[in-house]
């Protein structure tokens, strides 16, 4: 419950969106950021605190609507897709967000997730990966790296793992895009992106465990290293990345490879970044681009647009009413085949 | 010309349509059901198909069958058997050998049989030309061959003359129960609208069975059943999920909100989806998820958002929905979760009765997690207790379960329509934004109910969810005082419905040696039996339970006024297990069987017999 303070008036700053209940995430935990980026972001924007709502499963993460100060709900596990679905549709004006991780989105959610995309409810899903579970104390997700040592796995995991970003496209998502927690910058670019999108909106988050899976992502997103192995994607340009710039991705066939620029005589050789591509051939292709072979891309990979489940809904109810007339009780009860009694 | 024949008054009937699933015999049973009622008979029907859509023709898994009794007076049961039976080939006859009385008529289509028709159904021998159907009166008519001969002008295909033999059969039975042809001339007409030879041709076949059953020498009487005195009123016929879907739509439209359905297709609840997903005009909104748990999740965020928020299942889909149910019970949204119980355990038999469900419903979830339980008895109760069900969940801020079951799903009645004037107002009030802050767990002080604060309500911005919530606040607790003050909350909030619903009745005798107690769809056969018995003189009296949880207020008092209570319960004794529980002292004898088909009357006379 938030203090006094019930509603505040526009324009927001990020303490607006800070519900008060203690935060109970360990500290130097990824979310943190993630939280205070969501806060910060939310508060650049008219809209009222009260049209905002989270939902959420189970795990680490998703205590997020806990720790905001809008409408939220902390469900069950795997299952937010489904909260999330219901409340759009009866509610399309509020803007729902719904928070998982990679056990509670990819594992036991597995089927809503796929469902929710490609119905395209307009929602706005943030997938945290850190790649392990954490709430349940360390055992492997299915995003883990196969030989993965974890408490259920003391011979290493036998898994081959799930790449969140290709159920995304294979589900046929109409926003797909990928940050990462320490670059505050750029996870809120992606969010605005991601809430201006009308569709469903999937967003994976690279988060760190510090408990139990601490620098997962260091070799790609580290401090020495990320220039020359993370790539952020700009609509229309190459992909550059590179300390100084100097590299590039180019296809050969089917498959990209890293070019120095120096080497490219002609640009039109390089790969440009298509985010509205109609088909999602070149998404997945980003999708495949991953470390140690390729730099890993960041940024919007697919925003395409497509009437939503929640508007198509809106317009069958709307077009049947002009069709038939709004029903009422009298036609409901009586407008069968009937017969009277005297 | 044939002689004249005689016409014999009788006061009730009922007749038994089998036949392979292609041959049209629910459609057959629907025909003569409506002509039935137009021809003001009270009446109630049994369809009993397999879950097979089409099994291979003429075996015995592909026997479809539609039982229908009309009466002169009120009738409670689709009839124990039949006095005459229509079989369309030899699997029927083989299946349904057992549902027809002693001396009663059983007609055959002679054409299938055959050696490949005998094979197909499993008969040694051919039943016509043996002992096999010596308790019986056998009328042997050729219907393919007849159809086809009345139909030999027509310009249709060879199949499509075949598929035209129902009516031929549903004619004979026209006349066989002095039943009027033009309800389903009508019918026929608006069927076949756009196929104008179709229309020729069924209502042809239909006229040649009529005619035909006319100068058969072997049906020398024809019987009428005079119309029932029923009540005045305006009726239609209603199968139980029809009516359950229009209550629902009702309810919604008089508690002014969205009907938000998510469901899973499942036997024998679809019928409720696709019955709502033709409401979208009363801005009905009905959502086909990926699976069970998708539906009763979209269905708890319906709810959160403001709508009336409703799910519906079968037994199997109630065990994937249970950790959802819990959600809703701890976070106190009202929900409506529809169950119409079906054969388990497992899959079972999809398409047969039980009401094995009760424990599940009661028991069935994680936790300390009362909820409400309601039960139509009758398919037009279907309609009330859908009211009921909405008025109790929005009231209280809690899921209610709906127990139907198969029979009451698919059976008809008349429905004597309701006076719009008197219909229940379903009020709802929600919160708006005061002076304090908003606590979402503060509480109705009568009610125990939570306030419902709708997202997108400024000011009142708060959180739930399915972790131990504080008093008040709402917030996450894990202090163990709070946890057991809440547990107890939620419990008294249920207990308290029964302050709030009609107390049980009992009809007979106030106290004495046997009370015969029942609930849900059992009602029209203990309802048959202890009438018939009392007409004989014995002392009985009978309650019926629409309400499982809480039980009415008054329910320890009438159980505890008799020596004996007979609970029949289409379940291994789940209703008896919890009132032993509940009120020590009460004798609790139960009748209970699990073989997918509802009671007979005759079962319930047999076991009271037993006990007096």
């Amino acid at each position: 419950m938030s203090p006094a303070e019930t509603q505040s008036q526009l324009p927001y700053n990020k303490e607006n969106f800070v519900s008060g209940q203690e935060v109970r995430w360990c500290p130097g935990c990824g979310d943190y950021a993630i939280l205070a980026t969501a806060q910060r972001m939310l508060a650049k924007f008219d809209i009222p605190r009260s049209n905002y709502v989270f939902v959420s499963g189970i795990g680490c993460s998703s205590r997020f609507p806990y720790y905001m100060n809008t409408y939220g709900f902390h469900t069950i596990h795997g299952r937010a897709p489904t909260i999330a679905t219901g409340l759009k549709c009866v509610n399309p004006d509020l803007v729902v967000w719904v928070i998982t991780g990679d056990g509670d989105g990819l594992s036991i959610g597995g089927n809503h997730l796929v469902h929710c995309m490609r119905r395209n409810i307009d929602l706005n899903i943030l997938l945290v990966n850190n790649q392990i579970y954490g709430l349940t104390k360390g055992q492997y997700s299915p995003t883990s790296e196969m030989g993965k040592i974890t408490k259920s796995t003391p011979m290493g995991s036998i898994d081959y793992p799930i790449n969140a970003l290709c159920i995304a496209i294979a589900s046929e998502a109409t926003f797909i895009a990928r940050t990462l927690d320490t670059d505050p910058m750029h996870m809120s670019y992606v969010m605005e992106r991601a809430m201006k999108h009308k569709g469903v909106s999937f967003v994976e988050i690279y988060q760190n465990c510090i408990i139990f899976n601490d620098k997962a992502f260091g070799p790609v997103t580290g401090r020495e290293t990320r220039e020359d192995r993370m790539v952020y994607l700009e609509d229309g340009k190459p992909l550059v990345f590179g300390k100084r710039k100097e590299k590039a991705v180019r296809l050969k066939g089917l498959q990209p490879e890293v070019v120095e620029l120096s080497a490219v005589k002609d640009p039109s050789e390089l790969m440009i970044h298509h985010e509205k591509d109609s088909t999602p051939h070149y998404a997945y292709l980003l999708t495949q681009m991953t470390y140690p072979e390729m730099p890993v891309p960041f940024g919007v990979f697919r925003a395409i647009g497509r009437p939503t489940y929640d508007e198509m809904m809106e317009n069958q109810i709307r077009d049947s009413v002009k069709k038939r007339g709004k029903g009422t009780v009298k036609d409901l009860i009586y407008g069968a085949e009937t017969w009277t009694v005297t | 010309m044939a002689a004249v024949k005689q016409k014999a008054i009788v006061s009730s009937i009922t007749v038994r349509f089998a036949g392979d699933s292609g041959d049209g015999m629910q459609l057959t049973g629907d025909q003569f059901a409506d002509t039935t009622a137009v021809m003001g008979n009270d009446f109630s029907t049994l369809p009993d198909f397999p879950a097979e859509i089409r099994a291979p023709a003429g075996t015995l898994p592909g026997v479809s069958s539609f039982q229908i009794q009309f009466s002169n007076s009120i009738i409670y049961t689709p009839g124990d058997t039949a006095d005459v039976l229509i079989t369309m080939n030899p699997a029927a006859l083989k299946v349904n050998l057992n549902t027809i009385k002693k001396g009663g008529l059983i007609i055959v289509n002679e054409n299938t049989f055959n050696e490949m028709g005998l094979r197909r159904a499993n008969w040694q021998a051919n039943p016509l030309t043996d002992q096999t159907l010596k308790d019986f009166q056998v009328l042997k008519v050729p219907l393919s061959d007849l159809t086809k001969n009345a139909l030999k002008d027509h310009p249709l295909k060879l199949t499509e003359v075949e598929r035209c033999k129902n009516f031929f059969a549903l004619g004979m039975m026209f006349w066989l129960y002095d039943r009027e042809l033009e309800h389903t001339v009508d019918w026929i007409q608006k069927k076949f609208a756009k196929r104008p030879e179709m229309v020729a041709a069924n209502i042809t076949a239909l006229k040649a069975g009529y005619n035909y059953a006319d100068i058969a020498e072997l049906l020398a009487t024809q019987y009428h059943v005079e119309k029932t005195g029923l009540e005045p009123g305006t009726y239609r016929k209603i199968m139980g999920n029809e009516a359950a879907a229009i209550g629902f739509v009702t309810a919604a439209t008089l508690a002014g909100k969205t009907l938000f359905y998510g469901s899973y297709p499942i036997t024998p609840a679809s019928s409720i989806l696709e019955g709502l997903a033709h409401y979208k005009h009363f801005g009905v909104k009905t959502f086909q998820a990926e699976d069970e748990i998708a539906a009763i999740g979209a269905a708890i965020g319906a709810s959160f958002g403001g709508a009336l928020g409703m799910t519906g299942t079968s037994g199997p889909g109630m065990c994937l929905k249970a950790e959802a149910l819990n959600l809703a019970i701890m976070a106190e949204l009202p929900l409506v979760v529809i169950d119409v119980q079906r054969a388990g355990p497992s899959t079972g038999m999809p398409t047969k009765t039980e009401q094995a469900d009760l424990l599940q419903a009661l028991f069935g979830r994680n936790g300390e997690s009362p909820v409400a339980i309601v039960a139509p008895k009758t398919p037009s109760d279907c309609f009330d207790m859908a009211l009921e069900a909405v008025r109790i969940a929005v009231k209280y801020m809690t899921p209610v379960i709906y127990l139907s079951e198969g029979y009451l799903a698919t059976a008809a009645e008349p429905w004597k329509l309701p006076d719009l004037d008197k219909l229940p107002k379903i009020e709802i009030s929600h919160p708006k934004a005061g002076a304090g802050a908003f606590f979402p767990y503060q509480r109705d002080p009568g009610t125990l109910a939570r306030p419902w604060a709708i997202p997108g309500t400024p000011g009142l911005e708060h959180r739930i969810g399915g972790l131990s919530k504080a008093d008040l606040t709402g917030n996450v607790s894990y202090d163990p005082e709070n946890n057991q003050k809440m547990v107890n909350l939620r419990a008294e909030k249920i207990r308290r419905i029964a302050k709030d619903i009609p107390d049980l009745a009992v009809r007979g005798p106030e106290s004495g040696k046997l009370l015969v107690l029942g609930w849900g769809g059992t009602y029209g056969a203990i309802y048959q039996a202890v009438t018939d018995l009392t007409a004989e003189g014995k002392k009985i009296s009978h309650a019926h339970l629409n309400y499982l949880n809480p039980f009415p207020g008054n329910i320890e008092r009438v159980l505890k006024s008799f020596e004996t209570i007979l609970i029949p319960e289409l379940n291994m004794g789940h209703l008896a297990l919890v009132l032993r529980g509940k009120f020590s002292g009460v004798k609790i004898i139960g009748l209970n069987k699990v073989e997918g088909h509802p009671f007979k009357v005759a079962e319930v006379v047999k076991k009271i017999r037993e006990l007096l």
